[in-house]
């Protein structure tokens, strides 16, 4: 292998990138990009991403990026693919590099006979050259300091510069991209000439210089249908929008932040009342997370439907609270963005490792119903739900979130909504009802089913009023301290969590089309990568039935399932082993039975570290195929 | 063990304008110990609320932890409560406030509650003027975890354990003032004279009001060498001028001479009358609040009274620009939005 004609220095001639081994590749490849935070490269990146979707091409980008503001490097990883896998795929077939600090990492990301393009304005050191890379220079830079006056421009523009000639490199539909320019800088019209100015710059730099397009490539395809493309966060604030809930109190933590500062910018879109210009919905911003779940708390309790959002630091803030709320009885809602911990640790990287932390938040005897969101319809469709629950339950449901789903932009289904679907706002009696009633007692278990009667403060002159505090206390909420009466209490709690099965989401099941003896449970943002390699182990012959947990407490059908095959393989991201971990505690499985795959690195977990994963445990090949037969049904 | 209480009343009882008697606003038997301050000011809880003719069901009482914060349930037994976690009582007094503006909300804290672990949500409470009658009852020691001293005990004190206090005590009127507050008062749990129109005039506060109320502690320091017994407070208790709170539509039927009496008219109508003691200074001087406060600590007095009141206080909701109704009350159809605008949502997302 050696270097056909590579440009180092990118402006004698047109130059044919092409080594011997060089990718080709139409419409499946992973591009990152490596910039400096707070230059403002996300917007034009963005863009990119945006214009492969629009060519109806499926892609899935991910913001790679430091606990800083400006000055660090980040890096922005789009994998872009036909057949539809969006999970993380592991290695880089094109690296875009305008940051000198990281290229020495970038450059050794690049896959063999992958390509690295950068800007040639300085000469690049020649020992970043491997013979197996195809070196592509652009002078950004220079570029800019010949084509814009004012520094901030010529920062910018470099951005866009650089979509423009990936245009060319990759044979993007350029109108595609005049047409994002156009639709990003509406209202500011003034921007859009020279913003589309800078994309030709770029276009004609590498058409003239170099054979466009690359072997990598990509063509408009019809795969992307009614699909969406927005973050988590957003549509977790949009489902509390469309849910009702009116009160919001928090406390900033990334990854969690934009789901209230996406509430607000919907709120303030849909939520003004008429006829005053008010509104209706209040914010808070807490003084700390301790804070903000006590605002939902007393919120819930007098009635109003009300979140918080936090991530892992929040959530052990919160847990005094939690159990307040869970032995009370009062709903609550809390999305859980999660991250690696600790609070120090590294807040801008993702995690599923507050699983357990979440279920048995708080002292005492206490577990809370965890909600598994996988993608931004999951997370519209799960924050409804939420509501529903809390109030059904009377109970905290948490959204366990991350900051993979969360903070980047995913590929959804479209966001549905049944108008005439009606709130659940569970037991709460109103004034005719009390007034029917001999006597009430708010922890009497009338139904049967472990949910009592609540009644909203306010509503009735002489009934209904009632004292809450966590226990001592007896089915018509008057104080005591009979232990009798305290552990009857707690029973009951646990016959509501037994309700609670009923109502949570079931698990979504994926059976193999062989039979087979091995199960994989997984949840969150894992699904996307298992559901890649359970294509690969297939077309290995190694046939996975699989089921995604979307709700704890976990149903009948998580045991079954458990109990069905011999090995199962939980797939989760954090060291412990967190899920597998409650469901051991919780689903009486013999604890051989339930083997680990982990990603706790901070990095979303690949298809191929799962593929491998679950072929480095199996047992032998004896066990690949199929033990049994499946009845035919 | 539950306690109930007598159910008897005296037929002549009066009632208040809306036909209730006073005993209609008591909870039930306080647990507390007998001779307990905080019992003392449940009692003017009541007598307040009677005699504002407040509907007990759209009152929502809430509390921390502590002897003082179990006192809600021995006032207001048709209103609702809600005994929270320890120092914590501020925000979920705020999320209740948030949802319905319309009810009355008394919170109930101790010092312990208040001026330590809950010391943040207080400070940030009083910040966002939240519209609650905050009162603390100050005993200047931890009374259900048996005596320790608290932040507010002052330098020197001491309780039933004998140790004098060596750290600087909190003064939370002072702080409230610092932070903003506008309406700020000082009382103690046995001058009912004192304390009721100061609570009936804080309930009527359209915005944060709060009440420091001395309450000793009979159990764990009462006793001699502390400035939290009765005795002390008795002793070395000024007070800012007497305070006569006239309801709205109410008629005035003292009659105050000119230049002895300070006013001050409440938006709803009603008028705080403070006539004039030995220690007189403008009701709307924050400045001089504080420097009254502190006069009298240097002195060894505890200055009492309505400190300071700004009437034209706005509460978080006018701040925040929330709805006129409470949030709670709004419906469905209110709340959620169009099909349309989701699939306009949907569209943009392409
Ligand atoms: C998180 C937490 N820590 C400690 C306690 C124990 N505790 C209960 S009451 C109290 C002090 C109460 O003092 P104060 O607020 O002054 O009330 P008082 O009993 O004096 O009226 C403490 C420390 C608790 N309930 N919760
Ligand atoms: S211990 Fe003190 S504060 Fe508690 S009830 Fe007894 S006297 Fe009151
Ligand atoms: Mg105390």
């Amino acid at each position: 292998m050696g270097y056909a004609e590579v440009s180092l220095f990118g402006d004698q001639g047109k130059q044919t990138v092409n080594l011997m081994k060089s990718i080709k590749s139409l419409n499946e490849f992973v591009i990152k990009f490596a910039n400096v935070n707070g230059t403002g490269s996300a917007s034009a990146n963005n863009m990119f991403a945006k214009a492969i979707f629009r060519m109806g091409i499926p892609v899935s980008p991910k913001n790679i990026f430091p606990s800083n503001i400006q000055g660090l490097p980040t890096w922005y990883e789009v994998r872009v693919s036909e057949k539809g896998y969006l999970g993380r795929r592991g290695g880089v077939d094109i690296v875009l590099s305008v940051n000198p600090q990281s290229m020495p990492d970038d450059v050794a990301d690049v896959l063999p006979g992958g390509y690295f393009i950068y800007d040639s304005t300085k000469p690049l050191d020649l020992r970043l050259v491997r013979d197996d890379v195809n070196y592509i220079g652009i002078p950004l830079t220079e570029m800019c300091a010949r084509e814009y006056k004012d520094p901030r421009q010529r920062l910018l523009f470099k951005n866009v510069i650089y979509i423009g000639a990936l245009a060319a490199l990759l044979d993007i539909e350029f109108a595609v991209l005049t047409d994002l320019v156009r639709s990003q800088f509406k209202g500011k019209e003034k921007l859009i000439a020279p913003n589309i100015g800078a994309l030709e710059l770029g276009h004609r730099y590498v058409s003239a210089n170099f054979e466009c397009p690359l072997g990598i490539r990509v063509e408009r395809r019809d795969c992307v249908g009614d699909s969406i493309l927005i973050d988590g966060n957003a549509a977790a604030a949009l489902g509390s929008i469309y849910a009702g809930a009116t009160v919001a109190a928090w406390y900033p933590i990334t990854p969690s932040t934009s789901v209230v500062d996406a509430f607000e910018r919907y709120a303030k879109r849909l939520r003004i009342d008429p006829g005053t210009g008010k509104k209706n919905f209040a914010i808070v911003q807490a003084e700390d997370e301790l804070s903000a779940m006590g605002m939902v708390i007393g919120a819930s309790w007098n009635g109003a439907r009300a979140f918080t959002a936090t991530s892992g630091p929040g959530i052990s803030l919160m847990s005094e609270f939690l159990g307040l709320a869970y032995f009370a009885e009062v709903p609550a809602v809390l999305f859980d963005i999660q991250r690696s911990g600790p609070s120090t640790g590294m807040p801008t990287r993702t995690q599923q490792s507050d699983v357990l932390a979440a279920a048995y938040a708080s002292h005492g005897d206490t577990k809370h119903v965890l909600l598994f969101p996988s993608d931004p319809k999951e997370c519209f469709d799960l924050a409804i739900e939420a509501y529903d629950l809390a109030e059904t339950l009377q109970t905290p449901v948490i959204v366990m979130s991350d900051l993979d789903l969360g903070m980047n932009d995913n590929m959804s289904p479209p966001f549905q909504w049944d108008p005439s679907r009606k709130y659940k706002r569970g037991k709460v009696l109103n004034t005719e009802q009390l007034d029917a009633m001999e006597r009430f007692g708010r922890y009497r278990d009338v139904d049967g089913d472990g949910i009592c009667y609540r009644t909203i403060p306010g509503t009735h002159p002489s009934k209904g009023a009632f004292f809450t505090r966590g226990s001592s206390r007896d089915e018509w909420a008057i104080y005591t301290e009979d232990g009798d009466k305290y552990a009857d209490n707690m029973k009951r709690l646990l016959l509501k969590w037994e309700t609670a099965k009923n109502h949570v989401p079931a698990p979504e099941l994926r059976e193999a089309n062989h039979a087979t003896d091995i199960g994989i449970i997984y949840f969150g943002t894992s699904a996307e990568a298992t559901h890649e390699a359970l294509d690969y182990l297939a077309n290995e012959g190694i046939y996975c039935d699989a089921l995604r947990i979307k709700a704890f407490p976990f149903c009948n059908m998580v045991n079954d399932f458990i109990a069905e095959h011999e090995q199962v393989f939980v797939i989760e991201q954090n060291r412990d082993a967190q899920m597998r971990s409650l469901l051991l505690i919780e689903c009486d499985a013999p604890p051989g039975k339930l083997l680990k795959i982990l990603e706790f690195n901070g990095m979303p977990i690949t298809a191929g570290k799962i593929r491998s994963e679950i072929k480095r445990q199996l047992p032998g090949p004896a066990q690949v195929t199929p033990l049994r037969k499946k009845t035919e049904s | 063990m539950s306690y109930f209480k007598p159910a008897f009343r005296h037929p002549a009882a009066p009632t208040n304008s809306l036909g209730y008697h006073e005993d209609d606003y008591e909870g039930s038997l306080s647990t507390l110990c007998a001779g307990c301050g905080h019992d003392s000011v449940s009692g003017a809880i009541v007598r307040a609320c009677f005699e504002l003719s407040l509907e007990p069901h759209r009152i929502a009482k809430i509390s921390g932890i502590g002897c003082s914060s179990k006192t809600p349930t021995y006032f207001l037994g048709n209103s609702h409560g809600f005994n929270s976690v320890h120092g914590r009582m501020p925000s979920v007094a705020t999320g209740a406030n948030l949802a319905n503006r319309d009810l009355t909300y008394i919170g109930v804290s101790g010092d312990g509650d208040t001026a330590s672990i809950g010391m943040g949500q207080f400070a940030h409470l009083v910040r966002r003027n939240l519209n609650i009658v905050y009162i603390v009852e100050n005993n200047g020691c931890y009374g259900l975890t048996k005596g320790q001293d608290s932040a507010t005990s002052d330098v020197g004190s001491h309780s039933k354990k004998g140790d004098p206090n060596p750290f600087e005590s909190i003064d939370l009127c002072a702080v409230a003032l610092q932070l903003g507050a506008d309406f700020v008062a000082r009382s103690f749990s046995g001058d009912k004279e004192q304390l009721v129109p100061l609570i009936k005039a804080a309930i009527s506060h359209p915005g944060f009001a709060f009440l420091d109320v001395v309450s000793p502690c009979v159990t764990f320091n009462n006793n001699q060498g502390s400035t939290k017994s009765y005795e002390f407070v008795r002793e070395h208790m000024e007070a800012t001028g007497t305070v006569d709170f006239v309801p709205m539509h109410q008629e005035i039927t003292t009659r105050y001479e000119e230049g002895a009496s300070q006013e001050v008219c409440l938006h709803d109508g009603s008028v705080i009358h403070l006539r004039k003691g030995n220690n007189e200074y403008n009701l709307r001087d924050r400045q001089a609040a504080m420097g009254a406060i502190e006069q009298h600590k240097a002195e060894g007095q505890i200055l009492t009274g309505l400190l300071y009141m700004d009437p034209d206080s706005l509460d978080l909701h006018s701040v925040v620009d929330t709805s006129d109704r409470p949030l709670n009350s709004l419906t469905e159809e209110e709340l959620c939005p169009s099909l349309q605008a989701l699939d306009n949502i949907n569209e943009s997302l392409r």
